[in-house]
């Protein structure tokens, strides 16, 4: 997934800080406004590609087009910056904005301008082509909450690849491999023990539970640090955050 | 790197949900249960090699001054020594600021699953009494539970009822251990007044949400956290009798938010349009316990079990004025063996005298 996306910048490259880009893109810094774009295009474009696929059932080639071109025609009207936390959800009023675009396109009967005319993204639509395959596709009726499943599948995978990054750049490769053996794959044959772990990594089982303990400690660290920027506000990020790791109401 | 498919998801939320206890003296076995307030793992206590349940609440708290208020409320959860009360043994922060309290690891069932076995309405209400005795007892000293349903009552092994999850309690200030005689009898205004904003866990300021929305009293679902006290548990037990009696949540809805909305919004179904077997005695106990205002509710716990007994001592309850007719049919109930025994001696009497008189 690191490379999935330029524009959101590679995995290493996302910003891990409090700054929200939601209220980023009403900045009056240009760059500012640039980089929240980015960063929501990053969390955001696998679950509108999939979303597109599935709920407006457009082929691929469409669908990455629309894809493009949803987020190019955010980028240059500004609508990301109209949201208004009061009324709801970032990520529904994203979801709201989609379907109003599809639509508009759709009456329209406009021809899709092939990649759009600002070529802003060059995503890996190839990757998320793939997920489609491997998840459950949904009834049509529980298409609405399909893209907010897909929304933390994204989140998700962007967590772990700043993990991945994180341990890489200080020198704590066992840590995330541990992890990523324990907690990522899962074989047909189950978990491994923690002792099958010890022995092939060659360290005492002690220190597989304190490098998973780490892990899992940094992961929920980057993951909710990512989530704080894509929401606007604490109540919105302490309603998302249940909903991101499956803890809330909902 | 792989593909995330629909398990690979819920294992990466959980690894984010894992408590890091690095540095205590305990160690995660496995996971019981997640909810909406957090999510319990049973633990091994290293230092005294028992195990024990172990709650992570959901929240973190941003200020960082919990801990010493969450120590100091645990230690006074943690007095709360009742027959029907799981109390809370320790307390304490995980380094992502995350609370987490630890309580006896309870072997038995949910009331909801024990319920499903078929049980009598006397056995029902038996077991509802003790629930209500323990709130009271915790109400007595200046504790109120805040969570309470059917998830948070477990049957033990020898029939015990055990109100759990004292971890999202609130002290109300003014009563505590210094006065364990208190009975709780907060008026309207003073309790209003007395309520201390100082909840143990979670750190609950005004306009959040604590609970479960399905048995949460309108107060509570308003995030009005200022005006939290032990009614708004009596109005949880009225929720809590209310599924006892139908085997439903009082509430429903698509998601918390609609089941929110619903609280807030309405009353009730009432119980014999559910089902119209229940007596009418229950169903009006279930209403005046959830009353949308406080002051219409019981004002105690213990107000609530003694109208539940006076209904299984065949006795009139407080929240139901009874016609003619149901008085007459509940003493004609009370006195069956009595009137079948003067019934029989009259029909005796006529058959000798019919004898006598040929």
């Amino acid at each position: 997934m690191a490379d999935d996306t330029s524009i959101g910048g590679a995995a290493r490259g996302f910003p891990l800080t409090r700054r929200s880009a939601i209220a980023g893109v009403r900045s009056e810094d240009a760059r500012e406004r640039e980089r929240s774009l980015e960063s929501i295009i990053a969390a955001y474009w696998k679950p509108v590609y999939k979303y597109i696929r599935i709920k407006w059932g457009k082929p691929n080639e469409d669908a990455k087009d629309l894809t493009q071109e949803f987020f190019a025609t955010a980028l240059e009207k500004s609508f990301f910056a109209s949201y208004d936390a009061a009324k709801g959800r970032f990520r529904t009023f994203l979801r709201v904005c989609l379907d109003a675009f599809i639509a508009n396109q759709e009456r329209a009967g406009r021809r899709l301008k092939r990649g759009g005319d600002l070529q802003l993204v060059s995503l890996e639509f190839e990757s998320a082509e793939g997920e489609l395959k491997t998840i459950d596709v949904p009834s049509p009726h529980s298409t609405e909450t399909y893209f907010d499943t897909e929304w933390v599948r994204s989140l998700l995978g962007i967590g772990v690849e700043a993990l991945r990054a994180e341990c890489e750049a200080s020198g704590k490769q066992v840590h995330f491999k541990l992890f990523e053996r324990y907690d990522l794959e899962r074989p047909a044959t189950g978990a491994p023990t923690y002792d099958e772990l010890a022995k092939e990594f060659g360290i005492p089982a002690t220190q597989v539970t304190n490098h998973l303990a780490f892990a899992r400690r940094e992961f929920r660290r980057l993951l909710l640090d990512k989530l704080r920027e894509l929401t606007i506000n604490d109540e919105e990020f302490r309603l998302e955050a249940r909903f991101l790791l499956g803890t809330g109401f909902e | 790197m792989s593909l995330l498919d629909d398990a690979a998801v819920e294992r990466l939320r959980s690894a984010a949900d894992w408590p890091d206890l690095s540095g205590t003296k305990y160690r995660i076995l496995r996971r019981i249960a997640r909810g909406g307030m957090g999510t319990i793992y049973a633990a091994l206590d290293g230092e005294l090699g028992r195990e024990v349940a172990l709650k992570v609440l959901s929240e973190t708290d941003p200020s960082g001054d919990l801990s010493a208020r969450l120590r100091s409320e645990a230690m006074h959860l943690a007095r709360l020594e009742h027959p029907n009360i799981v109390p809370v043994h320790d307390a304490g922060i995980l380094p992502d600021g995350r609370a987490y309290y630890v309580m006896k690891l309870v072997v038995g069932k949910g009331l909801h699953a024990w319920r499903g076995e078929g049980r009598s309405l006397r056995e029902l209400l038996g077991v509802y009494q003790k629930v209500c005795e323990a709130v009271a007892f915790a109400h007595a000293h200046g504790v109120i539970h805040r969570d309470l349903k059917p998830d948070n009552v477990m049957i033990g092994a020898f029939g015990e009822a055990l109100v759990m999850d004292w971890g999202v309690a609130k002290r109300i200030a003014g009563r505590g251990l210094s006065d364990p005689d208190a009975q709780v009898t907060l008026t309207p205004g003073a309790a209003g007044g007395s309520v201390e904003a100082a909840p143990p866990f979670g750190g609950t300021a005004h306009g959040t949400v604590v609970g479960t929305p399905a048995y949460m009293a309108p107060e509570q679902a308003r995030g009005d956290v200022e005006r939290l006290d032990s009614r708004t548990d009596v109005y949880a037990l009225g929720a809590l009798l209310h599924h006892l009696l139908s085997g439903a949540p009082p509430f429903t809805g698509a998601d918390a938010r609609e089941v929110l909305s619903n609280v807030l919004s309405r009353p009730p179904s009432p119980l014999r349009q559910i089902d119209r077997t229940i007596p009418r005695a229950l169903e009006s106990i279930a209403s005046k316990a959830m009353s949308r205002r406080p002051s219409d509710r019981y004002a105690t716990a213990s107000e609530v079990a003694a109208d539940v007994a006076r209904y299984l001592d065949g006795r009139p309850v407080t929240a139901h004025p009874e016609n003619l007719l149901e008085r007459t049919g509940r003493l004609l109930n009370n006195h069956k063996t009595l009137i079948l025994l003067v019934f029989a001696y009259l029909l005796m009497r006529l058959v000798v005298l019919a004898a006598v008189g040929r």
